[in-house]
C-alpha cells in the first residue's frame, strides 16, 4: 500500500508523539491551566494531521475552532472560577484510580486489536478524486446537497446553546435592589451613623493584632475599633493557662 | 505505514481521555478530557474519509465540532453557576443537584 508518502510517514512519527504527549500531560497535570496548554499541544497537533489526510478545510476548522475559540473559551472559565481550584487528592470510591486506569489499558487493547484486526487489509481509497475540484467546493457541494437539513438544524442548536449560556451565565439584578449613588449619600448622613472612617483597631506600636483598640485622644479605648468577636471572647483560666507545646 | 495508524493514534487517545473523565476531579479538566475523546473521534472520522474515498466522514468531523462547540459554551455555564453557588469547581462538591 503505497499510498502513503514518506513525508506523511515523518509528519506522523513526529506529531503523533507531541499528540499522545500532550494528551497525558493534559491527564497527568495538577495545574488545570498547564492541562489546558497540553491540550492545545495536541489539538494543534491533530489539526496538521487533517490537512495532511486532504482534508485542508477541516484542519483550518480544528486550529481556528477549536485551539482558537473553545481553548480560549476554557482558559477564560479557569481564569474566572480561580486557577488554584486544583483537584483534591482524595478518593471518594477507594480504588478507583486504579480501576480506572485498568480500565483504560483494557480498552485500548481492545481496540487497538479490534482495528488492526479488522482495518489490517483494507484499501486506501484516497481522496484524490473528489478534491480534483478543490477541497473546499468539495464539502460545499456536499454540505448544501446531502446534508443541507443537518446543517439547518445546527443553526438552531446553535443559537440554543448560546441563548441557554446568556440564561445560565447572567445574574438577574432588578432596578431596585441596587443602591443609587443618591440613597448611598443619604445613609451615609443619615443621623445615627458616623460618617467619617472608623478608627482601625491594631494601631499601638507594640501590636497589630485586632484585638488591640484604637485610643482616643484622651487615650481611653475607642469602644468602635474592636470587633465583637473579640469583646464577647473572655479566657477562662484554664484556656489561658501555659499549654506546655514547645518542650524547651 | 497505512492511515490505519491514525487510528489507533486515535483509539489511544480516546482512551487516555476516558481515564482522565474518569480520575480527575476537577470538573473542568473533565470537560477538556471530553473534548480530547470528540477530538480522537474526529480523527478516525477523517481517516475513514480518506480511506473509503468520500468526504462524508469530513463532513461528520465537522458537525462534531459545531456540537462540540455548543456542548462546551453549555457545559461551561453550568460549571460556572455552580461554582457561584458551591464556590468549588470539583465534581465532588456538586453532589446535590438541588441549589
Amino acid at each position: 500500500m503505497a499510498d502513503v508518502t514518506t513525508g506523511e510517514q515523518i509528519v506522523f512519527w513526529i506529531l503523533a508523539p507531541v499528540a499522545l504527549g500532550g494528551a497525558i500531560g493534559m491527564v497527568a497535570a495538577r495545574n488545570a491551566v498547564h492541562s489546558a496548554l497540553f491540550l492545545v499541544c495536541t489539538m494543534l497537533s491533530l489539526g496538521v494531521f487533517y490537512v495532511v489526510q486532504a482534508g485542508a478545510f477541516i484542519g483550518v476548522v480544528q486550529v481556528i475552532v477549536y485551539t482558537g475559540a473553545i481553548m480560549m473559551l476554557f482558559l477564560f472559565v479557569l481564569m474566572l472560577v480561580g486557577r488554584d481550584a486544583s483537584d483534591s487528592l482524595i478518593e471518594v470510591l477507594r480504588g478507583q484510580r486504579m480501576a480506572a486506569i485498568v480500565l483504560g489499558i483494557g480498552f485500548a487493547g481492545l481496540t487497538a486489536t479490534g482495528l488492526a484486526r479488522g482495518l489490517g487489509e483494507v484499501e486506501t481509497e484516497g481522496l484524490e478524486a473528489v478534491n480534483a475540484v478543490g477541497n473546499v467546493p468539495a464539502i460545499a457541494a456536499e454540505l448544501f446537497t446531502h446534508y443541507v437539513f443537518a446543517f439547518e438544524i445546527t443553526s438552531a442548536l446553535l443559537i440554543t446553546a448560546a441563548l441557554g449560556a446568556m440564561v445560565l451565565a447572567h445574574i438577574e439584578r432588578r432596578k431596585g435592589e441596587r443602591l443609587t449613588q443618591r440613597e448611598r449619600s443619604r445613609a451615609r448622613f443619615a443621623p445615627g451613623n458616623y460618617p467619617a472612617p472608623k478608627a482601625g483597631p491594631g494601631v499601638f506600636a507594640t501590636s497589630d493584632s485586632v484585638a488591640t483598640p484604637a485610643l482616643l485622644p484622651d487615650r481611653t479605648i475607642a469602644e468602635r475599633s474592636l470587633t465583637d468577636v473579640v469583646r464577647i471572647r473572655e479566657l477562662t483560666a484554664a484556656e489561658a493557662r501555659p499549654k506546655g507545646t514547645d518542650r524547651r | 505505514m497505512t492511515p490505519t495508524y491514525y487510528l489507533v493514534l486515535s483509539a489511544a487517545l480516546f482512551t487516555i481521555g476516558a481515564v482522565g473523565v474518569l480520575i480527575r476531579r476537577n470538573a473542568i479538566v473533565v470537560f477538556m478530557c471530553v473534548e480530547l475523546m470528540l477530538n480522537a473521534v474526529n480523527l478516525s472520522l477523517v481517516t475513514f474519509s480518506r480511506t473509503t474515498g468520500t468526504l462524508d466522514g469530513q463532513i461528520m468531523a465537522f458537525f462534531v465540532m459545531v456540537v462540540a462547540a455548543a456542548e462546551v459554551v453549555i457545559g461551561l455555564a453550568i460549571i460556572m453557576s455552580i461554582y457561584r453557588t458551591r464556590r468549588s469547581a470539583s465534581v465532588d462538591d456538586a453532589n446535590l443537584l438541588k441549589y
